[in-house]
């Protein structure tokens, strides 16, 4: 049995100040000069650590605070006030949230998974992923010690095409090909975002981390050259139809190809080029997605990619969610019995753990992620960089050491988060996780099964 | 004469309770300017004391108490000289969550200060989650209102009902406090929820840490935690009370088992639960020896094997059979059946799952008890909720769904002055003193002044219940168990109407 797969992680520092929720506000004006002051007696130090005269008020918003209010609330004149971070609050867009980016900071910073006490805090459900709920097994389950105990969660996934049988001759050679199939340690595979201030370094780092991780980054197939050409094994090419398809040889595992639905031509100087390599197609996420992949499945094609939208949308259809498309992609394929004969991931929008895993027992073998590795950056998702302006936190002179270690970091805690929603199903395994949609529960059918016969209202009816 | 024994204790007295702290934070501020002639119009007009007059001169002293534009009488229109402005309160902006907005945590500190429900001013029924409790309204028909003196409303609640050996246990409150262990919460704050419980003639569960010697004299109020770690169960303690609660899984982090961080291990806390000083202490999970309703029963036996008068409680959090987990739990011989649900509270748990795993208690409840009801054994099982209880509106809303009682935990916490800054676990603990073994900052809460918070509080919810009740027609609670009549949803009457 192969040893356990961990990711090792370790502090590693920020190099800009992080934006914080909300910060401190004092004035100076009316100050009784207490001669011990409320912010000496701060908890946290906060006062302290942030090596300023504690007695100086002066307007800050510190991301050293803890929000315990005791200093609000003790001093004697009342001029300490908390108050919202206006520059936090407008952070990213209603799909990359501020919290969502916060949080990711956090693990990149520390590889620590976000622990927190108190009752979930949030929306009762939302859109997309939030509106779905993962199972746990109460009492009858396998025994198990804890999710980094002894008995081993399995994150590891097949990426390929694995056939029903295997046909041997009378002298016990294997009859046709061995089958194409790799397998990754997690069910999680970089993208090389839209946008964002990305040089070199930053590939490397990326593509560093992605060899240390044992996954790979897939990335415009002419980026691949120079010092990158060392880590062609962890690498994807994208082939686009606007580009001449070239051997980048043997090493490469895997490349994907952008499909517009029409451009068979490509399709087959890929297969041409690359006989003994996995070829993803990557669709965009829409109505007629099914019937394309099933058109290309009697092609011998075998891996699909579902492109949804940067807020993980379907591509024909803003108000549609990438994971109900998936779903019903999935259920039908399993249908039609022919879902164990292909492997399907999906990218665009996937911005949490949660978020792989959901996916997963929605329907795919695994995602292709973006923006949380620029996001592990530091990245705030201002989108400067799309206007040609600088970027606010330099990611593009952060170094490919500083850059792999963040990104590892992050990925160590995801790989920890999905350990916990699979250890709290009693799954032990990434690949058996795929579609138990049996053991998740979905708001749009929960809430209606449960509340929908509390819609009487009555004549003269009192609410309260 | 009143055969319902609805008083069968006389209960604890309210005694006004202020903040701990200097400023309490309200929802408004007011500040005065130097035209003000120190007259006392203000002082006289304000309805809820906000304005103090002393040595002839007059100040603000409790912002916290205006409820802005609520007020029938508001002082800043009276001024002779315009000198009073009113604005909202900065922080006030900041404090809170969906769960918990600042309105909420408001108005519980004034119902732990007051023992009533806020005046105006603040929006007490519900929070900002937009869905389960928060959609769900309580429909009052016209006429309905029981003219009844609130006396005679019981809301005490039967806890055995199978009709064993066991003790009879009654509590006249319908809730009682949820599992904090010695390690995640002070000795204060335990023996704070403790005292109030026996004050208010119900239980208090100890969690999974211990019995700390300082809860004996509350002994017959106390419910001992069975737990996965086993962290401080001595056949002795078992034997101590009336009832026992097996810990199956817990709302916030089903399936994922108890930490308790390094830091929190102090040496109090290692002698409790017989383990190393700042060691992290993990209570695994599941039980290792229950895989099956048998196994459970096997566990069942044990306890009464030792305590054959105990009580039995099981409690679970919420999978999408936990309907399945009920019937085998009453089949294994427990009285209870405590259903946590997903956002219920912790001291630390991964956020990945208080958010996602298992189903919000709004769920778990009507499915139970439809169930148990289908299969016939509803009434020989008190089914107990718990898991983002906020306020006496929601505890309406879960009985009418289904269930005979709750647990509380956060809405104590919140009593007590907590901010939900979501810091239990952080370094020293909790920096206002309230979930915290830190010797210097458990100091901050004092025991009489934090027990007459909690029965305050609870003081408030149990005559906001019989308010309720009383308008309902109800003479008794158990008449509102499965009445889920008289709720109604806002998504579906909306497009019942379209």
């Amino acid at each position: 049995m192969s040893s356990k797969y961990v990711i090792h992680t370790k502090q590693v520092p920020d190099r800009f100040k992080a934006l914080s929720k909300s910060g401190v506000i004092a004035w100076e004006e009316g100050c009784l000069k207490c001669a011990v002051c409320v912010k000496k007696q701060c908890v946290y130090g906060v006062y302290d650590n942030r090596g300023l005269d504690p007695r100086q008020m002066i307007d800050s918003i510190d991301n050293q605070c803890m929000n315990c209010y005791r200093c609000v609330q003790s001093c004697p004149k009342e001029l300490i006030q908390k108050s919202i971070n206006p520059e936090f609050k407008v952070m990213g867009d209603t799909h990359w949230t501020p919290d969502i980016i916060a949080r990711l900071w956090y693990q990149a910073q520390t590889g620590k998974i976000p622990v927190s006490g108190a009752g979930y805090p949030g929306p009762f459900t939302g859109p997309g992923f939030d509106s779905m709920w993962t199972d746990m097994s109460e009492i009858v389950r396998p025994t198990r010690d804890g999710i980094h105990g002894r008995e081993y969660i399995s994150t590891s996934i097949d990426i390929g095409s694995i056939p029903k049988q295997l046909m041997f001759s009378d002298k016990g050679d294997l009859i046709g090909r061995e089958p194409l199939v790799m397998d990754i340690p997690l069910p999680i595979i970089f993208r090389l975002p839209s946008f964002g201030s990305i040089s070199e370094n930053t590939l490397m780092g990326w593509a560093r981390a992605a060899r240390h991780l044992g996954i790979l980054l897939a990335l415009p197939a002419k980026l691949i050259n120079g010092n990158l050409e060392g880590y062609k094994s962890n690498l994807i090419p994208i082939f686009s139809a606007e580009d001449k398809v070239k051997k980048l040889g043997d090493e490469i595992r895997m490349v994907k190809v952008l499909w517009d639905g029409k451009n068979k031509k490509l399709l087959e100087t890929v297969r041409r080029l690359y006989p003994r390599t996995l070829i993803a197609v990557s669709l965009p996420l829409k109505k007629g997605s099914l019937k394309e992949i099933t058109d290309l499945i009697s092609e011998g094609y075998s891996i699909f990619n579902l492109e949804a939208t940067f807020q993980g949308r379907s591509a024909d259809d803003q108000s549609r969610f990438a994971k109900d498309d998936i779903r019903s992609i999935h259920q039908t394929l399993v249908k039609d019995g022919i879902r164990n004969e292909i492997t399907l991931t999906a990218s665009g929008g996937f911005a949490m753990a949660e978020h792989v895993a959901k996916a997963v027992i929605c329907g795919v073998d695994g995602v292709f992620i973006d923006f949380p590795i620029l996001i592990a950056l530091e990245c705030r998702m201002c989108r400067r960089c799309e206007k040609g302006l600088t970027c606010p936190v330099e990611i593009e002179n952060a170094s490919q050491k500083w850059v792999a270690a963040r990104t590892e970091n992050m990925m160590g805690a995801w790989h920890n988060q999905l350990l916990e929603i699979m250890g709290a199903m009693g799954i032990r395994e990434a690949r058996r996780l795929r579609g138990e949609a049996g053991r998740a529960m979905f708001f749009d059918e929960l809430d209606r099964e449960i509340f929908g016969t509390m819609d009487k209202l009555e004549e003269g009816l009192e609410l309260e | 004469m009143n055969l319902s024994n609805a008083n069968r204790i006389k209960l604890p007295e309210i005694v006004p309770t202020r903040s701990r702290f200097r400023n309490p934070i309200g929802k408004y501020r007011l500040a005065l300017n130097n035209d003000c002639t120190s007259c006392g119009i203000c002082v006289d007009v304000c309805p809820y004391g906000v304005h103090v007059i002393k040595r002839g001169k007059v100040y603000v002293k409790n912002h916290y108490l205006c409820v802005g534009d609520d007020c029938p009488n508001p002082c800043h229109r009276v001024c002779p000289v315009n000198a009073i402005s009113i604005t909202r309160n900065p922080t006030f902006e900041v404090l809170g969550d969906y769960r918990w907005p600042a309105d909420l945590l408001a108005s519980t500190w004034y119902m732990a200060e007051f023992g009533k429900m806020p005046p105006k001013g603040l929006e007490y029924k519900c929070g900002k989650s937009g869905g389960g409790f928060d959609k769900i309204k309580i429909a009052f028909r016209k006429d309905q209102s029981a003219d009844m003196e609130d006396d005679d409303i019981d809301v005490g609640v039967e806890l055995n009902r199978r009709g064993d050996n066991a003790h009879r246990v009654r509590i006249e409150v319908p809730f009682y406090g949820g599992g904090m262990s010695y390690g995640s919460v002070s000795i204060s704050t335990m023996l704070s929820r403790m005292r109030a419980a026996k004050a208010l003639g119900t239980f208090c569960c100890t969690g999974e840490g211990g019995y700390p010697d300082e809860l004996k004299p509350y002994d017959d109020n106390v419910i001992t935690q069975v737990a996965t770690g086993l962290f401080g169960v001595r056949e002795e303690t078992i034997q101590r009370v009336k009832i026992v609660e097996f810990k199956y899984a817990q709302g916030a982090k089903p399936g994922l088992g108890g930490h308790l961080l390094g830091e929190k291990v102090t040496p109090g806390v290692a002698r409790m639960r017989e383990s190393v000083v700042g060691y992290p202490l993990f209570s695994p999970f599941p039980f290792h020896s229950v895989y099956s309703v048998e196994d459970h029963k096997k566990h069942v036996d044990w306890i009464k094997a030792m305590n054959p008068k105990a009580l039995v409680s099981v409690k679970v959090s919420t999978p999408t059979d936990v309907d399945m987990v009920a019937i085998g739990s009453y089949y294994a011989g427990a009285h209870i059946i405590h259903l946590d649900g997903s956002y219920g509270g912790t001291g630390a748990a991964p956020e990945i799952a208080k958010k996602n795993i298992a189903m919000p208690i709004e769920y778990a409840v009507p499915r139970v008890h439809q169930f148990l009801t289908k299969e016939g054994v509803r009434d020989k099982i008190t089914v107990v909720a718990s898991g983002g209880i906020r306020c006496p509106h929601d505890f309406i809303k879960v009985i009418a769904m289904g269930a005979d009682a709750i647990c509380t935990g956060t809405a104590d916490m919140v009593s007590l002055e907590c901010v939900r800054c979501n810091k239990c676990e952080s370094g020293r603990g909790c920096a206002r003193g309230i979930a915290t073994t830190d010797a210097e900052l458990a100091k901050m809460i004092d025991v009489e002044w934090g027990t007459q918070r909690v029965i305050n509080m609870f003081l408030a919810w149990r005559s906001e219940i019989i308010r309720i009740l009383k308008k309902l027609g109800m003479k008794s609670l158990k008449e509102l168990v499965g009445r889920t009549d008289c709720l109604v949803h806002l998504d579906y009457i909306q497009k019942g109407k379209e």
